[in-house]
């Protein structure tokens, strides 16, 4: 009886606080992370040095704010392919700015609006017309990354002004950079939204039951509707820090962005079936992706073999605790 | 009732037509018989691929890796091509669909043993795949001038007028086509994507049919693979880079519902046949090609609004003679 599935537990809260916290999926994955972290310790002298560490966040902070956003969207049922390609298109809004003479306070202001306007597209096409989210998603993403290779095409925009520089490559305190703080305070953010708030209950409810939440009262598409409007935001967000740390625009910025986040939603345990997930869990999983390509970086393995590994680490990762109640004979 | 399960592959149908038009009123010669013929052939691999993609979708189910999948035989076929030039090109196809078929058939076995959504599965695979052509090559490239000449010229080659790799589409179509109107797993992969649990109480082992669409959809990457690469004469670990979602897009602008259940084989080959055209088209009628994935992109949406409405309106019924009757 393959295709029916196992009642959902919406809070992990309900639980046996005891069990839960020891089988649990963020347990598991605190223990792949610290199991990376060793493994790259002995592997490479380089890597215990704090310079070294505060390089490894990079690997994970602008994908992570998206991821956040993506969680909580994939929790109620739905998803975002075209992320990757709002980054391309704030990014050359804000290039197109900057050949205009635009400062970086407006600058910023492009992103964050451009982002915001890409989700609310995503999120009218989604909720108004009743369409498939992973479909309109897909055609979104071409469609951005379309008009951001129509005024591009093969150049590039250059010139950004110095101080738009901080955002990507700035540091806040020592080896603590402005994208790492950004991070933690995005996680706390969307950690108290999920978990605290009556807002994240209800995205749990939709993604459990869309029905039964519109009947009880949510507002389901205005909900989803806030939800991918959000994911648009933390785009637009990370486009500014992208296009900050690399000083320039091409259409072809952040390609392949969209599977990498959703490949950390996914490790973090959110159910891509909407309704089971946890913030705590996508911090981890951007630990470990960040670990994982960073310390195989400090061997000089190709990236493209990396991704073996996220991709390894993905299917296992969801494969273990399947396996694990085989074994133990529970269906 | 016969008429409206025609219906969007007729719209379908007169969208490209209108299209053509549209493109001829600016390049007369675009819709000469033997130009169109050429679109044909150049759109084969992406109809056969989508093809492929097509049954996964029925069963509300997804393939991220083909295109990966395409990369990886594409680059197993070119490196035994280059080491044993004596090895037949029919044999070598065979080996194609063999390791195409192993790599859908891990998809499959991941999703049917362990019941992992397959979006989860085919994405991880998709980035496996494609890192293990780079182990498989260590990096580097095959050329043409290691390719040998039977290699490269067994689908150009001309079988009445029309080239080989056109034949290879059309006879994928025609087995697809025998594939979902008359046979039994055609039909349980209908059933399954109208309703699963429906299904299983018919007697439909819903697991193992999903087994088998990540199997052919694999040996369709496998096929696709050595096209590729004898088409465009370099294997390499960028080839086929994002072409997962093309042909999902084609699949969809073809009428495929991402819900599973709906959706023909004629749809796909029009779906495929629509975007060729348009990559076809730009670069004679003077529009940078900088525009085809806007185009692309629009036309994937008009699609799915398109496609959402008639749904809607409709309930769907595979049983048509039953209805009828």
């Amino acid at each position: 009886m393959s295709d029916i599935p196992a009642p959902r537990h919406i809070p992990d809260r309900l639980d046996k606080p005891f069990r839960s916290a020891i089988f649990s999926w963020e347990a598991l994955l605190v223990v792949v992370a610290v199991a990376i972290f060793a493994i790259n310790s002995f592997a490479s002298p380089y890597f215990l040095d704090p310079y070294s560490l505060s390089d490894l966040t990079f690997n994970f902070t602008e994908k992570g704010l998206i991821a956040f956003a993506m969680a909580l969207l994939i929790i109620s049922g739905e998803i975002d392919l075209s992320v990757a390609a709002i980054i391309a298109l704030a990014s050359t809004m804000m290039g197109m700015a900057v050949q205009a003479g635009a400062g970086t306070p407006v600058l910023v202001l492009i992103g964050i609006v451009v982002g915001l306007g890409c989700g609310a597209f995503n999120g009218l096409l989604v909720t108004r017309l009743g369409l498939p989210s992973i479909v309109v998603t897909i055609g979104t993403m071409s469609l951005f990354r379309g008009i951001a290779f129509i005024i591009l095409g093969d150049q590039a925009y250059k010139g950004y002004p110095e101080s738009f520089a901080f955002f990507g490559q700035g540091y806040v305190w020592w080896v603590v950079s402005f994208e790492l703080v950004l991070f933690l305070i995005a996680a706390v953010v969307y950690w108290f939204l999920l978990h605290r708030t009556s807002f994240g209950r209800r995205v749990f409810a939709i993604g459990n039951n869309p029905v039964a939440a519109q009947f009880s009262g949510v507002r389901v598409g205005r909900i989803k509707f806030i939800l991918f409007c959000l994911t648009g935001l933390m785009s637009g967000i990370a486009s500014v820090l992208i296009t900050s740390r690399l000083g320039s625009t091409r259409p072809s910025i952040a390609q392949g962005y969209e599977l990498e986040v959703i490949t950390m939603v996914v490790l973090g345990g959110v159910s891509i079936l909407g309704g089971a997930g946890s913030i705590v869990g996508v911090v981890l999983a951007a630990f470990i992706m960040g670990l994982v390509t960073f310390g195989l970086g400090l061997l000089n393995v190709p990236g493209i073999v990396m991704s073996i590994f996220i991709g390894l680490l993905l299917i296992i990762v969801i494969a273990l605790p399947i396996v694990w109640r085989r074994l133990r004979g529970g269906r | 009732m016969k008429a409206f399960l025609k219906y969007r592959e007729i719209w379908l149908a007169a969208a490209i037509i209108v299209l053509i038009g549209l493109i001829s009123t600016r390049f007369p010669a675009f819709a000469d018989p033997g130009n169109l013929g050429q679109v044909f052939n150049d759109t084969s691999i992406l109809m056969i691929l989508a093809l492929g993609q097509m049954v996964v979708i029925l069963t509300r189910s997804i393939d991220l890796s083909m295109a990966s999948n395409l990369c990886f035989t594409g680059m197993v076929v070119a490196m035994l091509n280059a080491a044993h030039p004596a090895i037949p090109i029919p044999v070598l196809i065979v080996i194609a669909l063999a390791v195409g078929l192993a790599l859908g058939a891990i998809n499959g076995l991941l999703v049917w043993r362990l019941n992992i959504p397959s979006i989860v599965v085919t994405l991880g695979t998709l980035t496996i795949y494609r890192g293990a052509t780079f182990v498989l090559s260590g990096g580097a490239w095959v050329n043409a001038d290691k390719m040998s000449p039977e290699f490269i010229g067994f689908q150009r080659a001309a079988f009445l007028g029309i080239p080989v790799l056109s034949w290879i589409a059309i006879l994928v179509i025609a087995l697809f086509f025998v594939l979902m109107t008359r046979t039994a797993l055609g039909r349980s992969i209908y059933a399954i994507g109208v309703n699963p649990t429906a299904s299983i109480y018919t007697g439909i082992d819903v697991g193992r049919t999903k087994f088998i669409v990540f199997c052919i959809s694999g040996m369709i990457g496998g096929l696709a693979g050595y096209l590729w690469i004898s088409r465009y004469v370099i294997a390499s670990v960028e080839v086929a880079n994002g072409y997962e979602l093309n042909i999902i897009a084609a699949c969809v602008i073809g009428g495929i519902s991402i819900a599973g259940g709906i959706g023909s084989v004629g749809g796909a080959v029009l779906g495929a046949l629509f975007l060729g055209i348009i990559s076809n088209a730009l670069p004679v009628i003077n529009i940078s090609p900088f525009w085809q994935m806007a185009i692309s992109g629009s036309a994937i949406i008009l699609a799915v609004v398109l496609n959402a409405r008639g749904e809607r309106q409709q309930g769907r019924i595979i049983l048509r003679k039953a209805e009828a009757a």
